[in-house]
């Protein structure tokens, strides 16, 4: 019983990361209709950009993922710019070809600044806490309390603040939101940056527990697109649950079953799901 | 016969006959031998995702995976088992093609955003299974030794130029079956599902079989490339079933050009050769050629070939405008046909035609 | 002899009838169209008919086999080829090669046959030519046939579209709008060309906008209204079916363009 309170809690706090990690990519594919195979590497970098402020620059934890964060927002803002927003008449196979070449850009990158070694970020917050009988560390609940709180802003952004009541409204219906005069472009990169900046959260608060390599972002990538593939892309509340849904599953399996089964949890979730349902558990949101 | 006369065709032979010298110009240069000779692996494994990227238009990012299937199969089967190379190499690719198949069996019931995602689970998960599964395939230690081909007596493999002529046979099959696959109706079906698979189901296309198939042909392929090229280097570790290769594969298509015959082959030349100008920056050199990539897409993505064949093609509508103002009757002054661009060409060919008709 | 059997056919999306309970029978080597509002559920019995969309209640038989569940391949494979309301072509390629797109259907030849240049591939890539300048010329766009699809009139898209479609060899032909977008002036031509293919042993199914054409052009008319069969009759009938000049003919005028 101890374990699984434990194992629940560790999946929790993995879902919270997923799910802020997800989010922003149903956001972009719902608003650009491209799925952003570069995401896993801006993840990757939002956690490298978080290690540099907080190890080298000795900068606090919450304000070196904050400045990572805008870092990363512009960082996402630029890959519109310079590479979605050029293709935006393509055929669909080009945005994802380039969204490889941005992704290995990304990877080259950090690997030349912070070599190709895995590196351990210093857990900020220590101690833990004692819930039924289970020691839970205090970066995990941090984790889930950020996570609720990230996820209620976000709630809150996209229902009241006009920017993202238009993002909704792209989401829903491209060309309806550009004849009442909202301009596609500007919600294009403002939703490119907010994905980029909260995969940089879900990156540094995750960090402290995993470590970090230039290639931490494949793995990511493979799970996150399982999560809005089982949920639907470009529905949020299918990334949420879906996050959190594969979260507890990979934690379970690897602790009931075995370590491998749990890694090939999000595989066998993406194949299941393509096999059964090809368009998504929760699809509402997606109009083809 | 009326090959010659073709254009396109006439450049592929001109491409292959350049590159079947190339053992005349680098004997005895044993290195340059053999990275031309991994070029031409890599370049076999192209003309797969040129099956399934250029003529389905679906992006499969498993390329490097089935690359890697091979290439474990043979570099496994030929030492641990002992195999001798061909039966590996034989069992290695039908293999794939078995693995293609069954991939497949979902690919086809997906399309676009979904089968290249589902195609990026597919390579990412068999690099995991290469990259951890000590057990079997080593893992990181990767596997030392693999066997030359058996020359029967007759071949010594352990050549270069042997090895070389070996791969070089190999890709001339690959070519000539894509070459054979372009002109027939089997291609203009993948043509059909690459513009609109609503209309190519609307005149009978039977969508998702062709895919499959293109995938599974993508596939072997991709194996056939990797087999050869683990006897061709030796040694193998997990990085030639890894993304990367994906991403070269993909950087070789679109130099030389998505959906065309010569393309593939041309591309991976000329990025095999750029590789080697980096040779030093090898971790880093992605930092260039990522953007590179990108921008390929922007401003280039039909390639050289691609871009080659449309100038052919213009250059052919024009001759035939020409030909048919000339019959028929008397039209206008020929004043646009100084210096045409693309756009006024096509419409005063329409309109000509149009007016013909009347 | 009906050709095409359509028996309480319904569809429902999402709690909506978008079609419902519809009867119509096609008979051989006639014309028969298909008229309603929009919205009426004209398209969507189409893709009914054709099996882009599977029924959620009735059948359909043609020339007495069940078609009902039946894949596009099939259905065009079994002698019923379409075209689109909006002209669906493939821009890239000439218009040559999209009327040979529409002989896929019916090559047999695998890659095989292809990478070995065997008989049966010789011999099918000649009657493949061979019928689609057939088509191209039944449909008086042959001097066309280099030229980009994209780059063609409209009304050269049009016919290419039905050359593509009577490449596929069909017993019947559903056309949706086929004159949609044409001038006015070359509407008749259109007709004439639409009037014709019951000569050629292909029955014709249409929806069309333009009344005059299909008052001229059609033997049975099927008029649906809210995706439910309003009238079926000849056209003298429909036109003077009071239920049908309340739902439709009297507000057409401002639909016909």
């Amino acid at each position: 019983m101890t374990l699984f309170i434990q194992q629940l809690f560790n999946g929790l706090a993995l879902g919270g990361v997923y799910c802020l990690a997800a989010i922003g990519l149903t956001l972009v594919f719902g608003v650009l209709r491209i799925p952003n195979l570069a995401h896993g590497a801006l993840y990757m970098l939002g956690a490298y950009i978080t290690y540099f402020f907080l190890t080298t620059l000795g900068v606090p934890y919450i304000a070196a993922i904050g400045i990572a964060a805008l870092l990363l927002f512009v960082v996402g803002v630029g890959l519109e710019r310079l590479v979605f927003h050029p293709l935006r008449n393509s055929p669909h196979t080009h945005h994802m070809i380039a969204a490889v070449g941005a992704m290995f850009f990304f990877q080259a990158l950090a690997q030349a600044i912070w070599g190709a070694d895995f590196r351990r970020m210093k857990t900020p917050i220590t101690g833990g806490l004692d819930i039924l009988g289970a020691e839970i560390s205090a970066q995990r609940i941090v984790i889930i309390v950020t996570a609720v709180i990230v996820l209620a802003l976000l709630a809150w952004f996209i229902k009241r603040s006009i920017h993202g009541q238009t993002i909704e409204a792209i989401e829903q219906d491209r060309i309806g939101a550009s004849l009442v005069g909202i301009s596609p472009s500007m919600v294009s990169m403002l939703t490119l940056g907010l994905s980029a900046l909260l995969a940089t959260v879900a990156a540094g608060l995750v960090a402290p527990i995993n470590l970090l390599s230039p290639t931490m972002g494949d793995a990511l990538n493979l799970k996150v697109f399982a999560i809005i593939i089982l949920g639907g892309l470009g529905s949020l509340p299918g990334a949420i649950v879906g996050g959190f849904a594969l979260a507890l599953a990979e934690t379970m399996t690897a602790t009931y079953i075995s370590s491998a089964v749990g890694e090939a949890v999000a595989f066998i979730v993406l194949v299941a799901v393509l096999a059964i349902k090809p368009t998504g558990l929760f699809t509402k949101a997606v109009q083809r | 016969m009326n090959a010659l006369k073709n254009p396109r065709l006439l450049g592929t032979f001109a491409v292959v006959v350049l590159i079947g010298a190339a053992p005349a110009v680098f004997a005895g240069e044993n290195y340059a031998m053999r990275v031309i000779t991994v070029g031409m692996c890599a370049a076999i494994a192209v003309y797969g995702l040129n099956i399934i990227l250029g003529f389905t238009g679906q992006l499969s990012l498993a390329q490097g995976g089935f690359f890697g299937i091979g290439a474990y199969g043979v570099g496994l089967l030929t030492t641990d088992y002992d195999w001798s190379f061909w039966s590996a190499f034989f069992v290695s690719v039908i293999g794939t093609a078995v693995i293609g198949y069954l991939c497949g069996l979902i690919a086809l019931r997906t399309k676009d955003e979904y089968f290249a995602i589902f195609t990026m689970a597919i390579g990412f998960i068999i690099f995991l299974v290469i990259s951890r599964w000590e057990a079997v395939t080593h893992a990181h230690s990767g596997v030392n030794n693999v066997k030359f081909p058996e020359g029967a007596g007759i071949v010594d493999f352990s050549s270069p130029i042997a090895m070389f002529y070996l791969v070089f046979l190999v890709l001339l099959i690959c070519i000539y079956i894509t070459h054979a696959i372009r002109r027939s109706s089997v291609g203009r079906t993948l043509l059909t599902i690459r513009t609109s698979e609503d209309l190519a189901d609307a005149i009978g296309v039977r969508v998702g079989f062709s895919k499959q198939l293109a995938f599974a042909a993508s596939a072997v392929f991709g194996g056939i490339g990797g087999g050869l090229y683990a006897t061709v280097v030796g040694f193998i570790g997990p990085d030639a079933a890894s993304i990367d290769k994906t991403f070269e594969f993909l950087m070789f298509i679109l130099v030389g050009g998505m959906g065309t015959v010569a393309g593939p082959l041309l591309g991976s030349m000329i990025v095999t050769f750029l590789f080697e100008l980096f040779q030093d920056f090898q971790a880093y050199r992605f930092i260039v050629l990522g953007p590179i990539i990108v921008a390929l897409v922007i401003f280039a993505p039909r390639g050289i070939i691609g871009y080659l064949g449309e100038f052919i093609d213009r250059r052919n509508r024009r001759r035939r405008l020409a030909g048919m103002r000339r019959s028929p009757k008397e039209t206008g002054p020929d004043g646009r046909s100084a210096a045409p661009t693309a756009e006024t060409m096509t419409e005063s060919g329409a309109g000509t035609t149009s007016e013909e008709t009347k | 002899m009906t050709l095409l059997e359509v028996r309480g056919l319904g569809k429902r999306f999402g709690g909506l009838d978008a079609v419902k309970s519809v009867d119509l029978d096609v008979d051989e080597g006639r014309i028969t169209a298909v008229i309603g509002p929009n919205g009426a559920g004209k398209s969507t019995l189409f893709n009914l008919i054709h099996g882009f969309y599977h029924p959620t209640a009735g059948t359909v038989t043609f020339r007495g086999d069940d078609i009902t569940h039946s894949s596009p391949h099939r259905t065009v494979a079994g002698g019923i080829a379409r075209t689109f309301q909006t002209t669906n072509l493939f821009e890239d390629s000439t218009v040559l090669e999209n009327v040979l797109a529409g002989r896929i259907v019916r090559s047999k030849s695998t890659i095989f046959d292809a990478v070995f240049h065997t008989p049966r591939h010789r011999r099918e890539s000649r009657v493949n030519e061979d019928k689609a300048m057939e088509a191209l010329e039944y449909c008086g766009i042959a001097e066309h046939r280099h030229d980009l699809a994209s780059n063609v009139p409209q009304e050269v898209q049009k016919r290419t579209a039905v050359a593509m479609a009577l490449a596929t060899e069909p017993e019947l032909l559903l056309l949706d709008e086929p004159a949609g977008g044409i001038p006015e002036e070359e509407t008749a031509d259109f007709g004439d060309l639409i009037r014709s293919l019951p000569g050629q042993g292909v029955s014709v199914l249409l929806v069309e906008h333009k009344m005059t054409m299909i008052m001229g052009l059609a033997d049975t008319i099927l008029v649906l209204d809210h995706g439910q069969k309003l009238a079926l009759g000849t056209p003298a009938e429909i036109q003077s079916n009071p239920d049908v000049i309340r739902a439709y003919l009297g507000s057409s005028t401002d639909e016909e363009n």
